[in-house]
């Protein structure tokens, strides 16, 4: 083990919506260049823990410090964080008046300050890796579900971030395009990315994962390797979500 | 062979049956589907037809085009007179069409204001075409309301001085709601913006008593403060002139409803174009400016224009406070005794000019619409 900083510390997290708790003392440590799968049942607060990573979402107890930085009120922490760390969500959050090219330009342009020849370079760079470079000119409307997602993929990655969040990236999607969706992922993880990924793809968790953390009602239930997980559940929670989700299937 | 080949040929059909296609059919469907439309379709169309011949009848048929003129040179308006309403006064409007233009301004210095009237319609088309949307805009927009300010105050370049409460007529309506509603604007977006703030909670509740003060008071009521109670607040000496008050104060009360509609559009964006701003590590500005605000104007324009539109024909208030726009410099232009009974017709001219103006603008507003909506259909 080297002296590297853990890439995502939570210490006994706590949030409250209101009386409603929906984070319960949450801690868990993501290291450099690990690939962590959250799952759990609607409603778990598995979402909410990911997008409390980037502050999207405020913690109200506890300490959460991504790459050696604490998440504070303080705003440029704040403004470092969120350029260390892409993410992508549900339903894509593209933004529907700009074409792809400029979808993906934008940030890198106005918040890193990069030349527009070079941003445009990086973008289609990252265009052809999620293999949809010849819609670069078009508008977000005009692509499928799968390549919007793949879309959104690449401009988390113009960032050049050190993690990436994905919070359920294939629900919004038809059965034949979370393929091509979860098939960029995998080659990301392949390239040593850091990773926290929230699912119910159990085929990607098993083949990328090194670590899959189940949670329940604001909980960390249970953790562990995907082998171990899916095959020794050790609580009944799992065991009955497990079911649930294969059943489904 | 030959026949079967045309009896399978789908070509042949290519047309629809004129039953079902063509303006016959579109008359059957539309005007007379049913006893009750057709019923329906006669009545309003008799009763259009008696409206047009009465109007032509007033307007062509019996009106007066011209008066003649008197050894002294002024109007003779006898033949107005014994129309008794049968009739249309035409030869009024074209005795008095320059006051109501242009109000008192001196009538040998009129060429001034007419020219003003031209540049204000010359900004506005280069304006609406989306190929001169860039920054050099806005200097062109500084510039020409320079020289509109420069020629109807005069003083300089051998025009002589014209004070501005001799201003009058379309300029003035022109220009209370050009500089109305181009300052009203901005300061709408920052209302909006304030009253949504989350992390500046002075700054939203200052936006709310703003916008909820001067919702609450009638225009009318606002003119008449920054006429009377307004100058009574100033210092000695410093005593900004009629129309200014007047401008600010409808910027004021422009600002306030404008502010509600920018805020309708920011609120009907889904939450998450913020978010993916947010998590690219965008600024406040850089978000709105880029994301949250292009969009929300482009989801807003048909109230938004709905509101310029109702702005524009709001500025014939100032005739409570004695400022002569178009609507109330026709009105004084029918005080002359000589054309004593002539009101339609005026009233007809103003309205056909209002008309004019506003149908313009909505035509505009949904021009754009469908232009911006091509390029981000989501």
């Amino acid at each position: 083990m080297t002296e590297e900083a853990p890439a995502i510390v939570l210490d006994k997290v706590n949030k409250w919506y209101g009386a409603l708790h929906v984070l319960r003392d949450v801690s868990m440590t993501v290291a450099q260049k690990e690939r962590v799968v959250v799952c759990g049942p609607s409603g778990s607060g598995k979402s909410t823990m990911i997008r409390c990573i980037n502050r999207l979402e405020q913690h109200q107890e506890g300490r959460i410090v991504v790459d050696g930085t604490e998440l504070t009120d303080d705003l440029r922490a704040l403004d470092t964080i969120r350029r260390e760390v892409g993410m992508v969500f549900q339903s894509f959050n593209l933004f529907p008046h700009l074409t792809i090219l400029e979808n993906c330009t934008l940030a890198p342009i106005s918040v890193r300050k990069m030349p527009k020849a070079e941003a445009e370079e990086l973008a289609m760079d990252f265009l052809r890796k999620v293999k949809i470079p010849e819609q670069a000119k078009k508008y977000p409307g005009q692509l499928s579900g799968g390549q919007q997602q793949r879309v959104a993929i690449a401009r988390a990655l113009c960032m050049k971030p050190k993690i990436m969040l994905f919070d359920e990236p294939t629900s919004a999607l038809d059965p034949e395009m979370i393929k091509e969706v979860l098939d960029t992922m995998v080659s990301l993880a392949e390239s040593g990315m850091t990773m926290v990924c929230v699912t119910h793809e159990m085929g990607f968790a098993r083949m990328v994962a090194d670590r899959v953390v189940f949670m329940d009602r604001g909980e960390i239930v249970e953790s562990g390797t995907p082998a171990r997980m899916f095959e020794d559940p050790q609580t009944d929670r799992l065991k009955l979500f497990l079911s649930q989700i294969l059943r489904g299937h | 062979m030959n026949s079967q080949a045309t009896a399978t040929m789908p070509a042949t059909r290519a047309r629809p049956p004129a039953s079902v296609y063509g303006p016959i059919a579109w008359l059957r469907a539309n005007l007379f589907n049913g006893i009750f439309s057709t019923v329906v379709t006669l009545v309003i169309g008799v009763g259009t037809a008696w409206a047009i011949m009465g109007l032509m009848r007033w307007g062509v048929a019996n009106a007066v085009w011209s008066v003649p003129t008197t050894a002294t040179g002024a109007m003779d308006p006898t033949a107005c007179r014994a129309l008794h309403g049968v009739g249309a006064c035409w030869a009024a409007i074209g005795d008095k069409w320059r006051f109501m233009l242009f109000g008192r301004y001196p009538y040998d210095e009129q060429w001034r204001a007419g020219l003003t009237l031209v540049l204000f319609i010359g900004l506005f088309w280069v304006s609406s075409d989306r190929r001169f949307w860039r920054k050099e805009l806005a200097y062109v927009w500084v510039v020409t309301l320079w020289v509109i300010f420069l020629l109807l105050w005069g003083g300089v370049f051998g025009m002589t001085y014209v004070p501005q409460d001799q201003w009058g007529g379309l300029p003035i309506t022109l220009l209370l709601s050009t500089f109305g509603l181009a300052l009203a604007f901005p300061l709408a977006v920052l209302v909006a913006l304030g009253r949504r703030s989350t992390a500046l909670p002075a700054v939203k509740t200052l936006c709310i008593v703003y916008v909820e003060l001067i919702r609450g008071v009638p225009l009318i009521a606002l003119l008449f403060m920054a006429n009377v109670m307004f100058p009574l607040f100033m210092p000695v000496g410093l005593n900004p002139d009629k129309l200014l008050r007047a401008q600010v104060a409808i910027i004021l009360f422009a600002a306030a409803y404008l502010a509600e509609v920018v805020r309708g559009g920011l609120q009907a964006l889904p939450k998450g174009q913020a978010e993916a701003a947010d998590a690219l590590g965008l600024t406040y500005w850089q978000k709105t400016m880029k994301i949250t605000l292009p969009q929300a104007l482009r989801l807003v324009i048909p109230p938004l224009v709905n509101t310029f539109i109702g702005f524009f024909k709001d500025t014939s208030l100032v005739l409570t406070i004695g400022i002569l726009d178009l609507l109330t410099a026709a009105k004084t232009a029918m005080a002359d005794p000589i054309w004593q009974g002539v009101s339609t017709e005026i009233y007809l001219v103003v309205a056909v000019i209002y008309v004019v103006f506003c149908y313009t603008m909505s035509s505009y507003s949904r021009s754009i619409e469908r232009k911006l909506g091509r390029t981000a259909n989501r």
